[in-house]
Protein backbone atom coordinates (compact mmCIF):
# COMPACT_ATOMS: atom_id res chain seq x y z
CA UNK A 1 0.00 0.00 0.00
CA UNK A 2 2.00 3.29 -1.29
CA UNK A 3 -0.07 5.78 0.99
CA UNK A 4 -2.75 5.99 4.25
CA UNK A 5 -5.74 4.61 5.32
CA UNK A 6 -7.90 6.48 6.90
CA UNK A 7 -9.59 3.96 9.41
CA UNK A 8 -12.71 3.82 7.16
CA UNK A 9 -12.42 0.16 6.81
CA UNK A 10 -12.26 0.31 10.57
CA UNK A 11 -15.41 1.69 10.86
CA UNK A 12 -17.09 -0.31 8.43
CA UNK A 13 -15.74 -3.98 9.59
CA UNK A 14 -15.95 -2.57 13.17
CA UNK A 15 -17.80 -3.32 15.78
CA UNK A 16 -20.51 -0.80 15.18
CA UNK A 17 -23.21 -3.02 16.35
CA UNK A 18 -22.18 -3.03 19.73
CA UNK A 19 -23.56 0.33 20.97
CA UNK A 20 -22.95 1.96 24.00
CA UNK A 21 -19.82 2.11 25.40
CA UNK A 22 -17.86 -0.60 26.17
CA UNK A 23 -17.13 -1.57 29.90
CA UNK A 24 -13.65 -3.47 30.52
CA UNK A 25 -15.76 -6.88 31.36
CA UNK A 26 -17.51 -6.62 28.19
CA UNK A 27 -13.97 -6.10 26.42
CA UNK A 28 -12.63 -8.91 28.06
CA UNK A 29 -15.48 -11.11 26.80
CA UNK A 30 -15.14 -9.90 23.26
CA UNK A 31 -11.17 -10.93 23.46
CA UNK A 32 -11.95 -13.98 24.93
CA UNK A 33 -14.31 -14.71 22.03
CA UNK A 34 -11.64 -13.90 19.88
CA UNK A 35 -9.08 -15.59 21.22
CA UNK A 36 -11.16 -18.85 21.02
CA UNK A 37 -12.46 -18.18 17.30
CA UNK A 38 -8.63 -17.62 16.09
CA UNK A 39 -6.68 -20.41 17.76
CA UNK A 40 -5.58 -23.48 15.98
CA UNK A 41 -6.82 -26.74 17.03
CA UNK A 42 -4.70 -28.99 18.50
CA UNK A 43 -5.09 -32.47 17.23
CA UNK A 44 -4.32 -35.70 19.53
CA UNK A 45 -1.29 -37.86 18.65
CA UNK A 46 -2.15 -40.69 16.60
CA UNK A 47 -3.13 -44.25 17.34
CA UNK A 48 -0.79 -46.89 17.59
CA UNK A 49 -2.30 -49.06 14.93
CA UNK A 50 -2.32 -45.78 12.50
CA UNK A 51 1.70 -45.66 13.06
CA UNK A 52 2.10 -48.64 12.40
CA UNK A 53 0.61 -48.87 9.20
CA UNK A 54 2.30 -44.97 8.27
CA UNK A 55 5.43 -45.90 9.51
CA UNK A 56 6.35 -49.22 10.01
CA UNK A 57 5.10 -50.78 7.65
CA UNK A 58 6.57 -49.28 4.70
CA UNK A 59 9.96 -49.68 5.36
CA UNK A 60 9.61 -53.13 6.73
CA UNK A 61 7.85 -54.10 3.02
CA UNK A 62 11.02 -52.78 1.38
CA UNK A 63 13.48 -54.42 2.74
CA UNK A 64 11.45 -57.80 3.02
CA UNK A 65 11.29 -57.06 -1.38
CA UNK A 66 15.20 -56.21 -1.45
CA UNK A 67 15.64 -59.96 0.37
CA UNK A 68 13.60 -61.53 -2.25
CA UNK A 69 14.97 -59.96 -4.99
CA UNK A 70 18.36 -61.07 -3.55
CA UNK A 71 17.57 -64.73 -2.94
CA UNK A 72 15.42 -65.18 -6.38
CA UNK A 73 18.67 -63.71 -8.23
CA UNK A 74 20.84 -66.83 -6.02
CA UNK A 75 18.59 -69.23 -7.31
CA UNK A 76 18.89 -67.88 -10.68
CA UNK A 77 22.39 -68.23 -10.56
CA UNK A 78 23.17 -64.57 -12.15
CA UNK A 79 26.65 -64.72 -10.30
CA UNK A 80 28.67 -67.20 -8.90
CA UNK A 81 28.73 -68.04 -5.14
CA UNK A 82 32.04 -66.01 -4.51
CA UNK A 83 30.48 -63.10 -5.85
CA UNK A 84 26.98 -62.90 -4.51
CA UNK A 85 26.47 -64.82 -1.88
CA UNK A 86 23.25 -65.75 -0.34
CA UNK A 87 21.44 -63.80 2.31
CA UNK A 88 21.11 -67.63 4.27
CA UNK A 89 25.18 -66.98 3.94
CA UNK A 90 25.19 -63.66 5.48
CA UNK A 91 22.83 -64.31 8.05
CA UNK A 92 24.97 -67.28 9.15
CA UNK A 93 28.06 -64.92 9.50
CA UNK A 94 26.26 -62.51 11.36
CA UNK A 95 25.09 -65.89 13.48
CA UNK A 96 29.14 -66.47 13.88
CA UNK A 97 30.27 -63.44 14.88
CA UNK A 98 27.39 -62.63 17.73
CA UNK A 99 28.13 -66.68 18.83
CA UNK A 100 32.20 -65.65 18.85
CA UNK A 101 31.36 -62.19 20.88
CA UNK A 102 32.70 -60.14 18.21
CA UNK A 103 29.91 -58.72 16.32
CA UNK A 104 29.16 -56.38 18.85
CA UNK A 105 33.02 -55.41 19.41
CA UNK A 106 33.35 -54.99 15.35
CA UNK A 107 30.68 -52.50 15.78
CA UNK A 108 31.81 -50.39 19.39
CA UNK A 109 35.61 -49.91 17.65
CA UNK A 110 33.90 -48.33 15.29
CA UNK A 111 30.55 -46.56 16.75
CA UNK A 112 32.62 -45.58 19.29
CA UNK A 113 35.38 -43.91 17.42
CA UNK A 114 32.40 -42.14 15.02
CA UNK A 115 30.94 -40.67 18.11
CA UNK A 116 33.55 -39.46 19.86
CA UNK A 117 35.55 -37.77 17.19
CA UNK A 118 31.43 -36.53 15.75
CA UNK A 119 31.94 -34.93 19.44
CA UNK A 120 35.45 -32.90 18.56
CA UNK A 121 34.08 -32.07 15.18
CA UNK A 122 31.07 -30.37 17.06
CA UNK A 123 32.91 -29.08 19.78
CA UNK A 124 35.37 -27.27 16.94
CA UNK A 125 33.26 -26.62 14.06
CA UNK A 126 30.35 -24.81 16.76
CA UNK A 127 32.69 -21.81 17.33
CA UNK A 128 33.98 -21.42 14.23
CA UNK A 129 30.74 -21.39 12.42
CA UNK A 130 29.68 -18.87 14.83
CA UNK A 131 32.70 -17.29 13.97
CA UNK A 132 32.42 -17.04 10.30
CA UNK A 133 29.16 -16.11 10.57
CA UNK A 134 29.47 -13.48 12.83
CA UNK A 135 32.75 -11.94 12.25
CA UNK A 136 33.26 -10.33 8.99
CA UNK A 137 36.52 -10.84 8.53
CA UNK A 138 36.71 -14.12 9.31
CA UNK A 139 34.10 -14.68 7.00
CA UNK A 140 35.52 -13.19 3.95
CA UNK A 141 38.73 -14.62 5.19
CA UNK A 142 37.74 -18.67 5.40
CA UNK A 143 34.23 -18.44 4.76
CA UNK A 144 34.58 -19.76 0.82
CA UNK A 145 37.60 -22.70 2.21
CA UNK A 146 35.22 -23.97 4.62
CA UNK A 147 32.50 -24.14 1.99
CA UNK A 148 35.13 -25.59 -0.59
CA UNK A 149 36.20 -28.46 2.24
CA UNK A 150 32.75 -29.39 2.35
CA UNK A 151 33.25 -30.89 -1.15
CA UNK A 152 36.94 -32.51 -1.00
CA UNK A 153 36.15 -36.20 -0.44
CA UNK A 154 37.70 -36.99 3.02
CA UNK A 155 39.46 -40.11 1.71
CA UNK A 156 41.91 -37.53 0.03
CA UNK A 157 43.04 -37.09 3.94
CA UNK A 158 43.63 -40.38 5.03
CA UNK A 159 47.58 -40.62 3.03
CA UNK A 160 48.63 -37.26 4.79
CA UNK A 161 47.03 -38.25 8.24
CA UNK A 162 49.14 -41.53 8.36
CA UNK A 163 52.47 -39.88 6.93
CA UNK A 164 51.92 -36.86 9.78
CA UNK A 165 50.10 -39.32 12.08
CA UNK A 166 51.48 -42.75 11.84
CA UNK A 167 49.26 -45.33 11.94
CA UNK A 168 47.23 -44.93 15.07
CA UNK A 169 43.68 -43.85 16.46
CA UNK A 170 44.99 -40.42 16.44
CA UNK A 171 44.87 -40.38 12.63
CA UNK A 172 41.61 -41.89 12.47
CA UNK A 173 39.98 -38.49 14.77
CA UNK A 174 42.37 -36.03 12.57
CA UNK A 175 40.22 -37.84 9.37
CA UNK A 176 37.20 -37.69 10.98
CA UNK A 177 37.48 -33.90 11.98
CA UNK A 178 38.81 -32.67 8.61
CA UNK A 179 35.37 -34.11 7.21
CA UNK A 180 32.62 -33.27 10.00
CA UNK A 181 34.01 -29.79 11.33
CA UNK A 182 33.33 -27.79 7.33
CA UNK A 183 29.87 -29.23 7.22
CA UNK A 184 28.72 -28.69 11.32
CA UNK A 185 30.44 -25.09 10.72
CA UNK A 186 29.26 -24.62 7.31
CA UNK A 187 25.91 -25.68 8.91
CA UNK A 188 25.53 -23.25 11.23
CA UNK A 189 26.54 -20.49 9.10
CA UNK A 190 23.57 -21.56 6.87
CA UNK A 191 21.63 -21.26 10.04
CA UNK A 192 22.93 -17.84 11.28
CA UNK A 193 22.76 -16.61 7.94
CA UNK A 194 18.59 -17.48 7.64
CA UNK A 195 17.50 -16.06 11.21
CA UNK A 196 14.99 -13.19 10.42
CA UNK A 197 16.92 -9.64 10.89
CA UNK A 198 13.72 -9.10 13.17
CA UNK A 199 14.83 -11.54 15.56
CA UNK A 200 18.30 -9.60 16.06
CA UNK A 201 16.27 -6.40 16.43
CA UNK A 202 13.94 -7.72 18.61
CA UNK A 203 16.71 -9.02 20.86
CA UNK A 204 18.62 -5.83 20.84
CA UNK A 205 16.33 -4.09 22.24
CA UNK A 206 15.88 -6.22 25.25
CA UNK A 207 19.30 -5.78 25.85
CA UNK A 208 20.78 -8.46 24.07
CA UNK A 209 24.53 -7.92 22.44
CA UNK A 210 27.66 -9.98 22.18
CA UNK A 211 27.53 -13.48 23.43
CA UNK A 212 23.82 -13.04 25.41
CA UNK A 213 23.51 -12.58 21.95
CA UNK A 214 25.06 -15.55 20.85
CA UNK A 215 23.21 -17.96 23.83
CA UNK A 216 19.90 -16.10 23.50
CA UNK A 217 19.40 -15.38 20.12
CA UNK A 218 21.90 -16.58 17.26
CA UNK A 219 21.90 -20.23 18.51
CA UNK A 220 18.30 -21.21 19.02
CA UNK A 221 17.40 -18.96 16.39
CA UNK A 222 19.72 -20.77 14.10
CA UNK A 223 19.25 -24.47 15.36
CA UNK A 224 17.22 -26.21 12.21
CA UNK A 225 20.22 -25.09 10.27
CA UNK A 226 22.60 -26.06 12.50
CA UNK A 227 21.35 -29.86 12.75
CA UNK A 228 21.14 -29.90 9.57
CA UNK A 229 24.78 -29.53 9.40
CA UNK A 230 25.14 -31.75 12.28
CA UNK A 231 23.62 -34.55 10.18
CA UNK A 232 25.58 -33.88 7.35
CA UNK A 233 28.74 -33.55 9.75
CA UNK A 234 27.87 -37.42 11.26
CA UNK A 235 27.59 -38.56 7.89
CA UNK A 236 30.62 -37.35 6.83
CA UNK A 237 32.67 -38.36 9.70
CA UNK A 238 30.93 -41.70 9.71
CA UNK A 239 32.23 -42.28 5.76
CA UNK A 240 35.65 -40.69 6.83
CA UNK A 241 36.29 -42.86 9.21
CA UNK A 242 35.08 -45.67 7.21
CA UNK A 243 37.68 -44.78 4.38
CA UNK A 244 40.47 -44.28 7.07
CA UNK A 245 39.58 -47.85 8.45
CA UNK A 246 40.05 -49.45 4.66
CA UNK A 247 42.86 -48.09 3.81
CA UNK A 248 45.34 -47.78 6.90
CA UNK A 249 45.21 -51.40 8.79
CA UNK A 250 47.35 -52.26 11.58
CA UNK A 251 47.20 -55.03 14.75
CA UNK A 252 47.32 -51.77 17.29
CA UNK A 253 43.97 -50.48 15.68
CA UNK A 254 42.05 -53.70 16.51
CA UNK A 255 38.73 -54.62 13.84
CA UNK A 256 36.34 -51.95 13.10
CA UNK A 257 33.59 -52.64 10.51
CA UNK A 258 36.06 -50.77 8.05
CA UNK A 259 38.48 -53.75 8.44
CA UNK A 260 36.06 -55.93 8.45
CA UNK A 261 35.34 -55.21 5.18
CA UNK A 262 39.04 -54.93 4.22
CA UNK A 263 39.51 -58.71 5.86
CA UNK A 264 36.64 -60.20 4.00
CA UNK A 265 38.15 -58.91 0.54
CA UNK A 266 41.52 -60.49 1.88
CA UNK A 267 39.93 -63.35 2.90
CA UNK A 268 37.92 -63.47 -0.68
CA UNK A 269 34.77 -64.24 1.57
CA UNK A 270 32.15 -62.39 -0.11
CA UNK A 271 29.51 -62.73 2.88
CA UNK A 272 31.56 -61.30 5.22
CA UNK A 273 32.08 -58.23 3.06
CA UNK A 274 28.81 -58.13 2.52
CA UNK A 275 28.25 -58.49 6.62
CA UNK A 276 30.68 -55.56 7.23
CA UNK A 277 28.83 -52.93 4.27
CA UNK A 278 25.05 -54.22 5.81
CA UNK A 279 26.59 -53.35 9.28
CA UNK A 280 28.14 -50.06 8.04
CA UNK A 281 24.49 -48.95 6.91
CA UNK A 282 22.60 -50.05 9.59
CA UNK A 283 24.86 -48.11 12.09
CA UNK A 284 24.58 -44.98 9.99
CA UNK A 285 20.82 -45.76 9.59
CA UNK A 286 20.23 -46.29 13.64
CA UNK A 287 22.46 -43.03 14.32
CA UNK A 288 19.93 -41.40 12.09
CA UNK A 289 16.62 -42.76 13.19
CA UNK A 290 17.53 -42.90 17.28
CA UNK A 291 19.07 -39.72 17.54
CA UNK A 292 19.14 -36.97 14.28
CA UNK A 293 15.26 -37.86 13.38
CA UNK A 294 13.42 -36.86 16.78
CA UNK A 295 15.51 -33.82 17.50
CA UNK A 296 15.15 -32.39 14.70
CA UNK A 297 11.68 -33.52 14.29
CA UNK A 298 10.89 -32.39 17.86
CA UNK A 299 12.89 -28.67 16.94
CA UNK A 300 10.24 -28.32 13.84
CA UNK A 301 7.20 -29.00 15.59
CA UNK A 302 7.83 -26.79 18.66
CA UNK A 303 8.48 -24.37 16.05
CA UNK A 304 5.10 -25.03 14.14
CA UNK A 305 7.25 -25.93 11.02
CA UNK A 306 6.42 -29.33 10.65
CA UNK A 307 2.86 -29.50 9.04
CA UNK A 308 2.39 -33.26 7.98
CA UNK A 309 2.87 -35.73 10.39
CA UNK B 1 27.86 9.47 20.86
CA UNK B 2 24.71 11.34 19.68
CA UNK B 3 22.16 8.87 20.78
CA UNK B 4 22.66 8.65 24.96
CA UNK B 5 19.96 6.71 27.33
CA UNK B 6 19.81 8.95 30.48
CA UNK B 7 19.85 5.57 32.64
CA UNK B 8 20.41 7.67 36.01
CA UNK B 9 17.79 9.87 37.06
CA UNK B 10 19.40 12.39 39.49
CA UNK B 11 17.64 12.85 43.08
CA UNK B 12 16.66 16.89 42.70
CA UNK B 13 16.16 17.41 39.19
CA UNK B 14 13.41 14.68 38.03
CA UNK B 15 13.91 13.65 34.15
CA UNK B 16 11.02 15.60 33.13
CA UNK B 17 10.78 13.71 29.37
CA UNK B 18 10.35 10.31 28.35
CA UNK B 19 12.28 10.70 25.01
CA UNK B 20 13.93 14.39 23.70
CA UNK B 21 14.58 14.58 19.75
CA UNK B 22 16.12 17.96 19.09
CA UNK B 23 17.02 18.43 15.72
CA UNK B 24 17.38 15.12 14.31
CA UNK B 25 18.64 14.24 10.89
CA UNK B 26 18.92 11.39 9.31
CA UNK B 27 20.51 10.65 5.77
CA UNK B 28 21.34 7.13 4.18
CA UNK B 29 24.46 6.77 1.57
CA UNK B 30 22.68 6.11 -2.16
CA UNK B 31 24.16 3.44 -3.89
CA UNK B 32 26.57 4.49 -6.97
CA UNK B 33 26.72 7.86 -6.32
CA UNK B 34 30.09 8.57 -4.24
CA UNK B 35 29.19 10.74 -1.63
CA UNK B 36 26.06 11.21 -2.44
CA UNK B 37 23.21 10.83 0.52
CA UNK B 38 19.51 10.72 0.86
CA UNK B 39 18.35 12.52 3.43
CA UNK B 40 15.19 11.01 5.63
CA UNK B 41 14.51 12.66 8.58
CA UNK B 42 15.04 16.45 8.60
CA UNK B 43 15.42 18.45 11.56
CA UNK B 44 12.86 16.49 13.89
CA UNK B 45 12.47 18.10 17.55
CA UNK B 46 9.93 16.39 19.46
CA UNK B 47 9.51 15.67 23.12
CA UNK B 48 7.36 12.85 24.81
CA UNK B 49 6.41 14.05 28.24
CA UNK B 50 6.50 11.16 30.65
CA UNK B 51 3.21 9.30 30.60
CA UNK B 52 2.29 11.10 27.43
CA UNK B 53 0.81 9.18 24.27
CA UNK B 54 2.23 10.21 20.59
CA UNK B 55 1.04 8.90 17.97
CA UNK B 56 3.96 9.85 14.83
CA UNK B 57 2.08 9.85 11.62
CA UNK B 58 3.11 10.20 8.05
CA UNK B 59 2.41 8.44 4.51
CA UNK B 60 5.17 6.13 2.70
CA UNK B 61 8.50 7.32 3.17
CA UNK B 62 8.11 9.82 5.80
CA UNK B 63 11.03 8.20 7.48
CA UNK B 64 8.81 7.57 10.96
CA UNK B 65 10.17 3.99 11.17
CA UNK B 66 13.67 5.33 10.88
CA UNK B 67 12.86 7.77 13.71
CA UNK B 68 11.87 4.80 15.85
CA UNK B 69 14.78 2.91 15.09
CA UNK B 70 16.83 6.10 16.21
CA UNK B 71 15.26 6.61 19.33
CA UNK B 72 15.54 2.86 19.91
CA UNK B 73 19.23 3.23 19.97
CA UNK B 74 19.04 0.77 16.78
CA UNK B 75 20.79 3.55 14.80
CA UNK B 76 22.59 6.71 15.29
CA UNK B 77 20.99 10.02 13.74
CA UNK B 78 23.52 11.92 11.06
CA UNK B 79 22.97 15.12 13.64
CA UNK B 80 21.37 16.43 16.51
CA UNK B 81 20.63 14.11 19.82
CA UNK B 82 18.24 11.76 20.88
CA UNK B 83 17.58 11.52 24.75
CA UNK B 84 15.54 8.98 26.69
CA UNK B 85 14.71 8.26 30.27
CA UNK B 86 16.28 4.66 30.13
CA UNK B 87 16.03 1.95 27.52
CA UNK B 88 13.04 2.24 25.27
CA UNK B 89 10.84 -0.84 24.56
CA UNK B 90 10.12 -1.25 21.08
CA UNK B 91 7.33 -3.35 19.54
CA UNK B 92 6.86 -4.13 15.41
CA UNK B 93 4.44 -4.81 13.51
CA UNK B 94 5.26 -8.30 13.19
CA UNK B 95 4.97 -9.72 16.63
CA UNK B 96 8.72 -11.03 16.50
CA UNK B 97 8.23 -13.40 19.58
CA UNK B 98 10.63 -16.42 19.47
CA UNK B 99 9.22 -19.38 17.92
CA UNK B 100 11.69 -21.72 19.73
CA UNK B 101 9.81 -20.12 23.47
CA UNK B 102 6.94 -20.42 24.72
CA UNK B 103 5.06 -17.33 25.38
CA UNK B 104 5.58 -17.54 28.61
CA UNK B 105 9.47 -17.53 28.02
CA UNK B 106 9.53 -14.90 25.89
CA UNK B 107 8.72 -13.00 28.18
CA UNK B 108 10.68 -14.60 31.15
CA UNK B 109 14.06 -13.72 28.34
CA UNK B 110 13.01 -10.45 28.41
CA UNK B 111 13.11 -10.56 32.41
CA UNK B 112 16.17 -12.20 32.30
CA UNK B 113 18.03 -9.77 29.65
CA UNK B 114 16.80 -7.18 32.22
CA UNK B 115 18.31 -8.57 35.35
CA UNK B 116 15.37 -10.17 36.79
CA UNK B 117 16.11 -12.97 39.41
CA UNK B 118 14.98 -16.69 38.43
CA UNK B 119 12.16 -17.27 40.78
CA UNK B 120 10.46 -14.04 40.42
CA UNK B 121 10.48 -14.55 36.61
CA UNK B 122 7.96 -17.10 36.38
CA UNK B 123 5.44 -14.71 38.70
CA UNK B 124 5.99 -11.43 36.73
CA UNK B 125 5.69 -13.32 33.67
CA UNK B 126 2.32 -14.58 34.91
CA UNK B 127 1.55 -11.29 35.90
CA UNK B 128 1.99 -9.48 32.98
CA UNK B 129 0.20 -12.21 30.86
CA UNK B 130 -2.35 -11.32 33.15
CA UNK B 131 -2.47 -7.70 32.22
CA UNK B 132 -2.96 -8.46 28.19
CA UNK B 133 -5.78 -11.05 29.43
CA UNK B 134 -3.94 -14.28 28.35
CA UNK B 135 -3.44 -16.07 31.77
CA UNK B 136 -3.97 -19.47 30.14
CA UNK B 137 -0.99 -18.83 27.62
CA UNK B 138 2.04 -19.00 29.27
CA UNK B 139 2.89 -22.68 28.18
CA UNK B 140 1.68 -21.97 24.69
CA UNK B 141 4.10 -21.80 21.55
CA UNK B 142 3.98 -18.69 19.24
CA UNK B 143 2.05 -20.68 16.36
CA UNK B 144 -0.30 -21.76 18.56
CA UNK B 145 -1.58 -18.39 19.49
CA UNK B 146 -3.67 -16.01 16.63
CA UNK B 147 -2.50 -13.15 15.53
CA UNK B 148 -4.10 -10.84 18.03
CA UNK B 149 -2.90 -12.87 21.30
CA UNK B 150 0.57 -12.86 19.18
CA UNK B 151 0.93 -9.33 19.59
CA UNK B 152 -0.50 -8.98 23.21
CA UNK B 153 2.47 -11.51 24.00
CA UNK B 154 4.43 -9.25 21.84
CA UNK B 155 3.03 -6.28 24.08
CA UNK B 156 3.65 -8.22 27.32
CA UNK B 157 7.22 -8.39 26.90
CA UNK B 158 7.86 -5.11 25.74
CA UNK B 159 6.39 -4.13 28.94
CA UNK B 160 8.28 -6.92 30.97
CA UNK B 161 11.52 -4.69 29.48
CA UNK B 162 9.67 -2.18 32.76
CA UNK B 163 10.98 0.95 30.15
CA UNK B 164 9.30 4.44 31.09
CA UNK B 165 9.41 5.01 27.21
CA UNK B 166 7.39 2.16 24.92
CA UNK B 167 7.66 2.44 21.10
CA UNK B 168 5.34 1.18 18.49
CA UNK B 169 5.81 0.46 14.98
CA UNK B 170 2.55 0.19 13.37
CA UNK B 171 2.08 -2.63 15.70
CA UNK B 172 -1.81 -3.38 15.06
CA UNK B 173 -1.40 -2.57 10.82
CA UNK B 174 -1.27 -6.61 10.10
CA UNK B 175 -4.60 -7.58 12.38
CA UNK B 176 -7.72 -7.94 11.08
CA UNK B 177 -9.95 -4.67 11.65
CA UNK B 178 -12.37 -6.32 14.29
CA UNK B 179 -9.12 -7.54 16.60
CA UNK B 180 -7.65 -4.11 15.94
CA UNK B 181 -10.24 -2.09 17.41
CA UNK B 182 -10.21 -4.34 20.69
CA UNK B 183 -6.47 -4.06 20.63
CA UNK B 184 -6.94 0.11 20.58
CA UNK B 185 -9.05 -0.68 23.51
CA UNK B 186 -6.64 -2.89 25.47
CA UNK B 187 -3.68 -0.12 24.92
CA UNK B 188 -5.55 2.41 26.12
CA UNK B 189 -6.54 0.43 29.15
CA UNK B 190 -2.53 -0.61 29.67
CA UNK B 191 -1.37 2.42 29.05
CA UNK B 192 -3.57 4.64 31.59
CA UNK B 193 -3.01 1.67 34.21
CA UNK B 194 0.49 1.81 34.12
CA UNK B 195 1.42 5.28 33.42
CA UNK B 196 3.72 4.42 30.35
CA UNK B 197 4.72 7.47 27.33
CA UNK B 198 4.22 5.24 24.50
CA UNK B 199 5.39 7.16 21.23
CA UNK B 200 3.18 5.29 17.92
CA UNK B 201 4.05 5.27 14.60
CA UNK B 202 1.08 4.67 12.16
CA UNK B 203 -0.17 5.79 8.71
CA UNK B 204 -3.66 5.06 9.78
CA UNK B 205 -5.43 8.58 10.60
CA UNK B 206 -8.01 7.12 12.69
CA UNK B 207 -6.21 4.66 14.49
CA UNK B 208 -3.79 7.57 15.43
CA UNK B 209 -6.54 10.16 16.68
CA UNK B 210 -8.43 7.14 18.34
CA UNK B 211 -5.15 6.73 20.60
CA UNK B 212 -3.45 9.93 21.19
CA UNK B 213 -2.91 12.53 23.11
CA UNK B 214 -1.38 13.92 20.71
CA UNK B 215 -0.75 13.60 16.97
CA UNK B 216 2.36 14.58 15.07
CA UNK B 217 2.10 14.80 11.29
CA UNK B 218 5.64 14.08 9.07
CA UNK B 219 6.00 15.52 5.91
CA UNK B 220 7.79 12.94 2.89
CA UNK B 221 10.78 13.04 1.71
CA UNK B 222 12.29 14.20 4.01
CA UNK B 223 10.65 14.03 6.95
CA UNK B 224 9.94 16.90 8.41
CA UNK B 225 6.96 17.66 11.54
CA UNK B 226 4.51 19.55 9.60
CA UNK B 227 1.60 20.03 12.05
CA UNK B 228 0.71 18.98 15.26
CA UNK B 229 -2.61 17.99 17.20
CA UNK B 230 -3.62 17.83 20.55
CA UNK B 231 -6.24 15.64 20.92
CA UNK B 232 -9.44 16.50 23.87
CA UNK B 233 -11.65 14.05 22.85
CA UNK B 234 -11.71 11.81 26.76
CA UNK B 235 -10.49 8.74 26.61
CA UNK B 236 -12.19 6.02 26.50
CA UNK B 237 -12.66 6.90 23.06
CA UNK B 238 -14.09 4.49 20.64
CA UNK B 239 -12.88 4.65 16.46
CA UNK B 240 -16.75 5.53 15.38
CA UNK B 241 -17.10 8.43 17.68
CA UNK B 242 -18.07 11.30 15.80
CA UNK B 243 -15.26 13.42 17.59
CA UNK B 244 -12.43 11.52 16.28
CA UNK B 245 -14.54 11.07 12.67
CA UNK B 246 -14.31 15.14 12.66
CA UNK B 247 -10.54 15.61 13.48
CA UNK B 248 -9.66 12.40 11.70
CA UNK B 249 -10.92 14.23 8.64
CA UNK B 250 -9.37 17.41 9.34
CA UNK B 251 -5.90 15.56 9.79
CA UNK B 252 -6.28 13.58 6.25
CA UNK B 253 -6.89 16.33 5.13
CA UNK B 254 -3.54 18.03 5.62
CA UNK B 255 -1.78 14.67 5.53
CA UNK B 256 -3.96 14.43 1.61
CA UNK B 257 -1.63 18.09 1.12
CA UNK B 258 1.36 17.13 1.80
CA UNK B 259 0.98 13.87 0.10
CA UNK B 260 0.02 15.86 -3.03
CA UNK B 261 2.89 18.07 -3.16
CA UNK B 262 5.04 15.21 -4.36
CA UNK B 263 2.89 14.89 -7.38
CA UNK B 264 3.54 18.21 -8.37
CA UNK B 265 7.17 19.82 -9.24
Amino acid sequence: MASTDTGADTEKDGATALGDRRTSSDLAGVEAGLDALDSVQAGGPAPLRETLIRKVLPPVTAVALVLVVWQVLVWAHVAPDYKLPAPSDVWGEVHDAWTQGTLLGYIWTSVSRGLLGFLLALAIGTPLGLLVARVAFVRAAIGPILSGLQSLPSVAWVPPAVIWLGLNDSMMYAVILLGAVPSIANGLVAGIDQIPPLFLRAGRTMGATGLREARHIVMPGALPGYLAGLKQGWAFSWRSLMAAEIIASSPDLGVGLGQLLENGRNNSSMSQVFLAIFLILLVGIAIDLLIFSPLERWVLRSRGLLVTR
Amino acid sequence: MAATFTSTVEDTTAVTYAARIEHVSKSFPVRGTPGGSQLVLDDITLDVAPGEFVTLLGASGCGKSTLLNLVAGLDRPSAGSIGTDGRPALMFQEHALFPWLTAGKNIELALKLRGVAKPERRQEAERLLGLVRLEGAYGKRVHELSGGMRQRVALARALAQDSRLLLMDEPFAALDAITRDVLHDELTRIWQETGLSVLFVTHNVREAVRLAQRVVLLSSRPGRIAREWTVGIPQPRRIEDSAVAELSVEITEELRGEIRRHGQH
